[in-house]
């Protein structure tokens, strides 16, 4: 079941005429996006600006009060089309038990065998440097190792998208660029990545191209060198001026 | 869907109890834990037995062994003559008794139910009225002992002047001293109702509580409150709390307390065990039961007089 | 054995090991620790499912669960009485006046108990894990033994109260038991029988015997959790 090239692929996921309101409060409207096959994506907008409401949307975690939220593998239920992706949160959601049996837990709800499962997660924690802490557990890591053995998590199960809600906003420096190299091993992978940041160098980094959000609206879609040197929008360019955009 | 969950349940039952045990190794107390653990498991597992294994694996192993269930009295259970009896009668007979001891209304309404094997009460009138209405089969006088009537030492009613136990009732209430009464639907509770009705007053106001207990939490209830109270003499003998509390009167024909085994209608309930009870009743009017009965001694004094002289 | 002080006639039960106490003693931890175990069982995925599922009376079940937690021990001895007397719809099995319908009546009063820990701690830990689980795609079946797991020392608590119950309740137990001397005599129903004979300090040192025994069970049961959780953070 890890093994997925037998099955129609997911992507592009399409978002048309998006909308989300709660509590009589519109929170997202007008979103009109798609994510091809392959590429990093980075979310960026001020804070209230809808970020981690549109991942969430995407991921299928939330559903839209208008509009659609259409993946290519059209026939799959919800539940496994959300076996095929993988979040990571701000900050981690650890099962309180070991490192390794966190890992072994997402890859028993896709459905591996048992065997594999113990081989798979040791591979993955092994991959991002956690091998030694394998059987401690996940609730006594440091911040940056927690968010690692999400990471970790996320890459035992093969994902073709993998989005990353605002990861590195409570770690430190090393621990930041841990993230950041694990991003790009997935990217390497051929996983599509979408992530939200605040951190402007981070995006800078990473992106192939920006999706700008603000008050709740889609702004600009641009690839990444463009938005950084001649942003569409005023609100764009305040943003990356660092002022006070709302 | 229910027996997936209960898969997991299970798995996860038996993974605590691995990890728990794994904790414990690095612990002081291991051991005690550990066989605590095991208890909790085999326990768990005798539990699941009981169950899902149901009444047929365990109902029957206990409903055929060898034993029949006795619905007497407390006055009788808490005298201790059937610690004194039943071993000597399983000797005899490899046959278990086990005694539920409850007042005389509810024994009857056990049997009544099918519940019980075998009667040993003390209420004549209700004794006739069960046999009256095809629920028993066959009665016999086993023993006798009597009522005595109770009081506080200081005596503010003078019963210790009473000529007979109607007049000692009659003081009572005159003087409303408080008097402690069963008022439990108990043997000695009918026993002390049919005295008010000779004394030819129903007693009622402030000085007449009904306790709805037991013979010895009445006893511990009128020694706590300097009540009289009517008892039978064993439970007085074996009662250990007496704090003020004396005989103030005894010794008149109306306190005989006669005692009755009583057995069950087969017709009733053919599920009983009738040869088991048949053989336990046949013993406590022989010549060993008797016997047995008039051994039994609580502080050199003898409770219960047997029915017939050995 | 008779007279003097509750204490030093606590401390003498226990030093002799009388047989008869040794009996007495194993059939209260057997019939009690047996019934929550089973309520336990039945309780703990039962709580679990009306946390995660929103059904059609699923307020009356919490309403009636948490109700039931107050259930007057003598109420649950008479209806398992009604149950398995030879006149009830139970009779035919024979258990009456047997440890097991002690252990019928115990479960029934220890599983309101349990189902509502249950339910709470399992909604709790929802609250925290629901996003995370959904993103793996787990459902919310699937979630249950989940947060079982991960709640266990929580719901440890819970079941030690439901221990406490049934270890400390005369009514139910005297009523389905009868009890009767060597089969279905336990330490509340004999410290009853003791108070009842007047001789309160065998009374009350049996039932320092009794207070012991349930520190030591739930003391026993404290330390694996405290250092477990210490351990798991």
């Amino acid at each position: 079941m890890n093994d997925l090239s037998h099955l129609p692929t997911l992507l592009p996921l399409t978002l048309t005429d998006v909308a989300f309101r709660h509590r009589g409060q519109t929170l997202l409207q007008g979103i009109n996006l798609a994510f091809g096959a392959s590429g990093r994506t980075i979310v960026l907008g001020p804070n209230g600006a809808g970020k981690s409401l549109l991942m969430r949307l995407c991921h299928g975690l939330l559903q839209p009060s208008a509009g659609t939220v259409r993946w290519a593998a059209l026939r799959d239920s919800g539940r496994s089309i959300r076996r095929r992706q993988s979040m990571v949160f701000q900050r981690p959601v650890l099962l309180r038990r070991s490192a390794i049996a966190n890992v072994e837990y997402a890859l028993a709800v896709q459905g591996v065998g048992r065997r594999e499962r113990r081989r798979h997660a040791a591979e993955a924690l092994e991959y991002f440097g956690l091998a030694s802490l394998a059987h401690r557990m996940a609730r006594v890591l440091s911040g940056g190792e927690q968010q690692r053995l999400a990471l970790a998590r996320a890459w035992a199960m093969r994902p073709e998208i993998l989005f990353l809600d605002e990861p590195t906003s409570a770690l430190d420096p090393s621990a930041t660029k841990a993230v950041e190299d694990a991003v790009q091993a997935f990217h390497d992978r051929g996983t599509r990545i979408v992530m939200s940041t605040h951190d402007l160098g981070q995006a800078r980094r990473l992106a192939d191209d920006v999706v700008f959000l603000c008050r709740g609206r889609l702004l600009e879609r641009t690839p990444a060198i463009e938005f950084f040197q001649q942003p569409r929008t005023a609100e764009a360019t305040a943003f990356l001026h660092g002022e006070l955009v709302w | 869907m229910a027996s997936w969950s209960g898969r997991g349940i299970a798995v996860s039952c038996r993974r605590v109890f691995k990890e728990t045990l794994n904790y414990s190794h690095a612990n002081a107390g291991v051991r005690i834990i550990q066989r605590f653990l095991n208890a909790v498991r085999a326990a768990a597992v005798a539990g699941l037995l009981v169950l899902f294994g149901g009444p047929g694996m365990i109902g029957p192993a206990i409903a055929d062994a060898s034993h029949i269930t006795l619905a007497s009295t407390t006055s009788i259970e808490q005298s201790g003559l059937f610690r004194h009896l039943v071993p000597m009668f399983r000797e005899e007979t490899g046959i278990d008794v086990r005694v539920v001891a409850v007042g005389t209304g509810q024994a009857f309404a056990m049997a009544r139910a099918g519940d019980a094997d075998v009667l040993l009460v003390h209420d004549r009138d209700g004794e006739e009225r069960f046999l009256a209405e095809g629920y028993g089969s066959d009665r016999r006088d086993i023993m006798h002992n009597d009522f005595i009537i109770l009081g506080p030492e200081s005596d503010p009613a003078g019963v210790r002047e009473a000529e007979s136990a109607i007049d000692a009732l009659q003081r009572i209430a005159v003087a409303e001293a408080a008097f402690a009464s069963r008022g439990d639907d108990s043997g000695t509770h009918r026993a002390e109702r049919r005295l008010w009705e000779e004394v030819g007053i129903t007693p009622s106001g402030r000085w007449y509580r009904e306790l709805g207990s037991g013979m010895g939490s009445t006893l511990n209830t009128a020694a706590g409150m300097d009540a009289y109270v009517l008892s039978d003499r064993a439970s007085w003998l074996s009662f250990r709390n007496r704090q003020a509390l004396r005989i103030l009167f005894q010794d008149d024909d109306a306190l005989l307390n006669p005692y009755a085994s009583l057995r069950i209608d087969r017709d009733r309930h053919p599920h009983l065990k009738h040869e088991l009870a048949a053989r336990w009743h046949d013993w406590l009017i022989s010549g060993a039961g008797q016997a047995a009965i008039a051994d039994f001694v609580i502080d050199g004094e003898q409770p219960f007089v047997p029915a017939t002289k050995p | 054995m008779t007279g003097g002080n509750p204490f030093a006639t606590a401390l003498e039960l226990i030093l002799e090991r009388d047989p008869v106490l040794v009996g007495i003693v194993g059939l209260s931890l057997q019939v009690s620790l047996t019934a929550v175990a089973i309520a336990a069982v039945l309780a703990l995925p039962l709580g679990a499912v009306v946390a995660l599922f929103r059904f059609p009376g699923r307020g009356i079940v919490v309403a009636g669960l948490n109700a039931l937690m107050g259930l007057p021990p003598v109420v649950a001895g008479l209806m398992v009485y009604l149950l398995l007397s030879r006149a009830g719809p139970l009779g035919s099995w024979g258990l009456l006046f047997t440890p097991t319908a002690m252990v019928i009546a115990q479960t029934l009063l220890v599983f309101p108990i349990i189902a509502a820990l249950s339910r709470q701690v399992v909604e709790d830990l929802w609250e925290e894990y629901s996003e995370q689980l959904r993103s793996l795609g787990a459902s919310r079946l699937r979630a249950i033994p989940t947060l079982l797991w991960d709640a266990r020392f929580s719901l440890l608590t819970g079941v030690l109260a439901g221990f406490g119950r049934a270890s400390a309740e005369v009514g139910a137990v005297l009523i389905v038991g009868g009890n009767i001397d060597g089969v279905t005599r336990v330490m509340t129903t004999a410290i009853a029988l003791e108070t009842s004979r007047g001789d309160l300090p065998l009374a009350l040192g049996l039932g320092i015997v009794l207070l012991l025994l349930v520190m030591l069970v739930n003391s026993a049961a404290h330390l694996v959790s405290e250092q477990a959780k210490r351990r798991l953070g």
